[in-house]
């Protein structure tokens, strides 16, 4: 009875999310005549995939080291680093691609120190420099995730492996490795899907229109031609490429079947000598990509902190309460969504990945032609912003729950159920505590996504509901940059706070 | 999320108030509205006069305005719209959507410039900017600039207004020859930027020499930050203008307000708010003039504009070349 | 009285029949080869796998259409028998309400339970502290709370040694003298057969046959058993 409950309210919420996106294509007048791809949308899409393809496999294959090297290895300030690692990926576009320059531009930090050595200048605009933008963005997720796959290997198999006498290539290949084949599809498939639908980062740091991605290609439909079917389609091209990659990736991955361990401490043992060299080097790497930036960031923004306008904090409040809103829809969500994936069925996994590829342009076009003729699109700013937010970042959520929500159920759903449990007191006794930790992180990222993300409020906002994001946005267009740059610190601070927060509680609460 | 209710609640206030006062409501972009715009001052000054509510909705930028209105249509609760460039109005007036203005009474714009429809409220030149500071001499032509080693940060034309702008200006300047002069200036392009913040963001971090703008962007340096380092480098080619325009849409809840509203646009309380909230050339000059440091902002040789059937007729075709010249 | 009617299980290409019955209070252990369906009867009994056939009735109830937790049935699992995250009193006070809302009568129930069970003074502590024969103590300790009249154990003393098997099997024989519960026991060891279940039902080629007294099939083994055997 309970997993009738759970299916039908998991499918109902899937067939919402597909209404959701598809909505807004039918809308803008999809039709499926003359579905052929002229040259420059042709050159669009080859670019789009090429640079999302690079832009995963470069930040799963550094992941992969990093996210080792801190498994195995204990040393001051590696919490810090760990929570560090999410906040990359939620900073606002904008405001990331100024802290890369201030590194890795033309007068930044990198190449001023190679001009004082004499050697050539690095130049980041290109596809190096929308690769480099990428990877800054997802590898530190990508860390994350497969840091999280080391963790669920339960220490009993490690310690299995010890006493059998493994080298370290044995537990590679016989430990490590099943479990990177369980858990680097997914996250390639994440990363490629989120670069799919890049269009400031591209434009920005690719050079000009030779780095056009399908999502400029839908701006130019929408903006320059008015041509609102074609951005129709070329956004349904969007998703079609993005359950294509996910069909790809679930061939891919091979589920690992560790089992369940005690829940007894201790991880992956730390093997010495050169290899203890090489964890450093990835960590101090590592360290180091994500820093500068977010410290040429905090740097920016310092000087113009201490007298913001006062808009600026009734806005940051607003983004608050979008943030929490979001948040919790989007986690409860995702939570039904992982549930439902765990007991094998597929249609879950799509249904949390397709809003990846929405553009968020077409979801705000679509919406606003199918609200408008009810209500004034204006007066429903902060309510469709939570749901988009909410959808748009449930993805990452369910990425993240959905592997731990699998071993719980075959680890222990036979004996919840054979105990009689009811759904409520299996969320409060068994779901709740062996999943916190996911769940704390899940819902901290949501949180600072929601927080940062500019989505679609800029179509519905009226000049009274500004969020963070939008506002930073109205500086920089009244010349105002260092205010802006004050009130992106801001946002950033802000974000990170609640992603620690959650993230904290979570760990804290993690049951062992 | 509470905030959501007080804010359903102000909803039916409005709707019940709106008996008494009536509402303008005034589409219009982003920063114009902003606490920053000329949209705050406006809307005191206009209720003064009006015994209405003036109210703006805000769209991103004068593209996205125009992509607004047309998906609005017919529907649209606004009565005025105002944001639009030359570069944009053929299109907008194509839609059906807008009334003739009827205004009379002309403007103090350096082109004759008279539009049935459109109404101009401000104008400007598209001019690259630069640190003076550290460049002395700066280019005086496309040409010069494309023989340069100097790095400009410009705008998209297929997401932003100053980007088709520039699009125009080269193609106003040198016609046939715009796809050769586009080839000269690929190895200059360091970027092209989604939209004007981003590129101007870009430039006052120092990572380019230039960035496409206005030739009164210097102003709100020296005016607002005291900052004489910015300049705007004169082209001998001319500069190509932008003119900002208001029209009435056909289907305006107050065409009365709305007529009201456009003729006010001429008047100094309306104007006198421009220099130093839009940083453009107000249409009509203030009995007070320009505020101080506007006068040496730099005054081009010729001023370039396209009508706005040439735009719309050149715009496709630009496009083309521009991609073509820049993707190689 | 346990009733198998006509029962045919399957899963994929594998299939179980059988068609008997046993008495209230039988103690009966399910033997044969790995893969024969000894754990697939007891899913089945348990609620976790639907017939493709016929019933499984208790006291002349079909079973088939309840739920595990409604069934009255406890399974001790081959493993996974303590939520690791849960201290050994809450998961034996999910075997007196599985929403853990506990009383204090609930709560000297749970002690006395440890108590019968030799673990007196673990309540407070996790699965993970405790040593492998105390973890199967503590889930005998919850079958004890749960009461039921059926008793399915999967092979849950299999990993311990032969000293600690022989005295979980004589926990379990006391505890099912005390309830009267009728218990099945898979297991490959043919002395625990003899030492615990008075009836033992062969189950080979797809087929779990009737029960037979342990003594004579042991001595008189069929062909399947023979090869089993060994």
């Amino acid at each position: 009875m309970a997993d009738r409950a759970l299916s039908l309210s998991a499918a109902g919420l899937a067939a919402a999310l597909f209404a959701l996106l598809l909505a807004p294509l039918v809308a803008l007048g999809l039709s499926f005549d003359g579905l052929t791809l002229g040259a420059a949308e042709a050159a669009a899409l080859r670019f789009t995939l090429w640079q999302a393809m690079l832009s995963a496999l470069i930040s799963v294959g550094l992941a992969v080291p990093v996210a080792r090297a801190l498994a195995r290895r204990r040393f001051r300030g590696r919490g810090v680093l760990i929570s560090t690692l999410g906040a990359p990926f939620i900073l606002p576009v904008i405001v990331a691609v100024l802290g890369l320059l201030a590194v890795f531009g033309r007068a930044g930090w990198v190449n001023s120190s190679l001009g004082a050595l004499g050697l050539p200048e690095f130049t980041i605009y290109g596809l190096q420099g929308v690769v480099l933008a990428h990877v800054f963005f997802n590898m530190p997720l990508a860390v994350r995730m497969v840091l999280q796959g080391w963790q669920a290997i339960p220490a009993e198999r490690f310690r299995l492996a010890q006493s059998l006498g493994f080298s370290p290539a044995d537990t590679l290949r016989h430990l490590e490795w099943p479990m990177l084949r369980a858990v680097l599809p997914g996250a390639a498939l994440v990363i490629f899907v989120i670069c799919l639908t890049s269009f400031a980062v591209a434009l920005t740091l690719g050079g000009g229109p030779r780095a056009t991605t399908i999502e400029l290609a839908i701006y130019q439909a929408l903006r320059f031609d008015f041509d609102l079917p074609t951005a129709a389609r070329l956004a349904l091209l969007q998703f079609a490429l993005c359950a294509a990659a996910y069909l790809l990736a679930t061939r891919l991955t091979l589920p690992s079947s560790f089992g369940a361990g005690q829940g007894r401490a201790g991880g992956p043992p730390a093997p010495g000598g050169w290899r203890r060299g090489v964890d450093a080097v990835a960590i101090a790497l590592a360290g180091l990509f994500i820093a500068l930036p977010l410290l040429a960031v905090v740097l920016a923004g310092l000087p113009g902190l201490g007298d913001l306008p006062v808009q600026v904090w009734q806005a940051a409040g607003r983004s608050l309460a979008v943030a929490g809103a979001s948040t919790a829809l989007c986690i409860s969500a995702a939570l039904l969504l992982a549930l439902a994936a765990a007991r094998g069925r597929g249609w879950p996994a799509l249904a949390a990945t397709l809003p990846l590829a929405a553009s968020s342009l077409v979801l705000g076009t679509g919406l606003f032609l199918l609200l408008q003729p009810y209500v004034r699109p204006s007066s429903l700013a902060l309510p469709v912003t939570v749901v988009i937010n909410a959808a748009l970042a449930l993805p990452f959520a369910f990425r993240i729950l959905a592997p731990e929500a699998r071993s719980l159920y075959s680890d222990y759903n036979r004996l919840s159920r054979s105990l009689g449990m009811t759904p409520w007191a299996r969320a409060r006794w068994v779901v709740l505590p062996r999943l916190s930790r996911p769940l704390g992180f899940a819902a901290g990222l949501v949180a600072a996504l929601s927080m940062g993300d500019l989505g679609v409020i800029a179509l519905f906002a009226g000049e009274a509901e500004a969020t963070l994001p939008l506002l930073v946005q109205r500086l920089m267009g009244a010349y105002r940059m260092e205010t802006a740059a004050s009130a992106a610190l801001l946002l950033v601070a802000l974000s990170f706070a609640l992603f620690w927060a959650f993230d904290q509680w979570g760990r804290r609460h993690a049951a062992i | 999320m509470n905030r959501l209710f007080p804010a359903a609640a102000l909803a039916l206030l409005t709707t019940a108030a709106q008996a008494q006062t009536p509402v303008l409501n005034v589409l219009t972009y982003d920063s114009f509205t902003s606490e920053w715009g000329p949209g705050p001052a406006i809307e005191t000054a206009f209720e003064a006069v009006c015994a209405c509510d003036l109210v703006f909705s805000a769209v991103g930028d004068g593209a996205e305005l125009l992509a607004r209105v047309q998906l609005e249509g017919a529907k649209s609760e606004a009565s005025v719209v105002l944001g639009l460039d030359t570069n944009l109005t053929a299109q907008a007036a194509a839609t059906g959507l807008f009334a003739p203005h009827g205004q009379t009474g002309g403007n103090d714009l350096p082109v004759p410039f008279d539009d049935p429809i459109f109404l101009p409220y401000d104008w400007g030149y598209f001019a690259f900017v630069y640190d003076n500071t550290k460049l002395a001499t700066p280019p005086t032509s496309f040409e010069a600039l494309a023989a340069s080693d100097l790095k400009i940060v410009i705008q998209d034309p297929r997401s932003s207004t100053p980007g088709l702008g520039l699009l125009l200006w080269v193609k106003a300047a040198y016609g046939d020859r715009a796809p050769e002069i586009w080839a000269a200036l690929a190895d200059n392009i360091l970027t092209v930027t989604p939209g004007w913040s981003e590129a101007y963001g870009m430039f006052t971090a120092g990572e380019a020499d230039m960035v496409l703008s206005y030739t009164t962007s210097p102003a709100y340096h020296l005016i607002a930050e005291e900052d004489a380092g910015k300049s705007a480098a004169a082209f001998d080619e001319g500069h190509y203008m932008q003119v900002e325009v208001a029209g009435k849409l056909a289907a305006a809840p107050q065409p009365e307000l709305a007529d009201q509203f456009l003729a006010f646009m001429a008047t100094d309380a309306f104007q006198s708010v421009i220099p130093t909230t839009n940083w453009m050339y107000p249409a009509h000059m203030p009995e007070a003039g320009l505020p101080e440091g506007f006068a040496q902002m730099i005054t081009p040789a010729k001023a370039l504009l396209l009508s706005a059937d040439e735009a719309q007729a050149a715009r496709k075709n630009a496009l083309d070349e521009w991609l073509t010249a820049l993707s190689r | 009285m346990l009733q198998f009617d006509t029962l045919t299980l399957a899963q994929g290409a594998f299939r179980l029949t059988a068609d008997w019955q046993a008495q209230k209070g039988a103690r009966i252990a399910l033997i044969g080869p790995s893969g024969a369906g000894k754990s697939t009867l007891l899913a089945a009994i348990g609620g976790f796998l639907r017939p493709t056939q016929g019933r499984i009735l208790w006291d002349g109830q079909d079973l088939t259409p309840q739920d595990p937790g409604a069934r009255p049935v406890t399974t001790l699992f081959q493993d996974q028998n303590l939520f690791p995250h849960l201290t050994i009193a809450q998961n034996l006070g999910l075997g007196v309400s599985p929403s853990l809302r506990l009383t204090p009568a609930d709560h000297a129930r749970i002690e006395a339970a440890l108590e019968q069970t030799g673990l007196s003074g673990f309540g407070p502590r996790k699965p993970a502290a405790l040593s492998g024969g105390q973890q199967s103590r503590a889930a005998l300790a919850r079958a004890l709370l749960r009461d039921k009249p059926l008793l399915l154990l999967d092979e849950p003393f299999a990993a311990l040694g032969p000293a600690l098997k022989g005295e979980m099997l004589g926990l379990v024989t006391a505890l099912a003298d005390r309830t009267g519960a009728t218990v099945l026991m898979v297991t490959h060891d043919p002395q625990d057969a003899l030492r615990f279940a008075p009836l033992t039902c062969l189950v080979a080629n797809g087929v779990a046959h009737p029960p037979q007294p342990t003594a004579a099939l042991l001595d008189n083994p069929p062909p399947a058993l023979a090869a089993y055997l060994g």
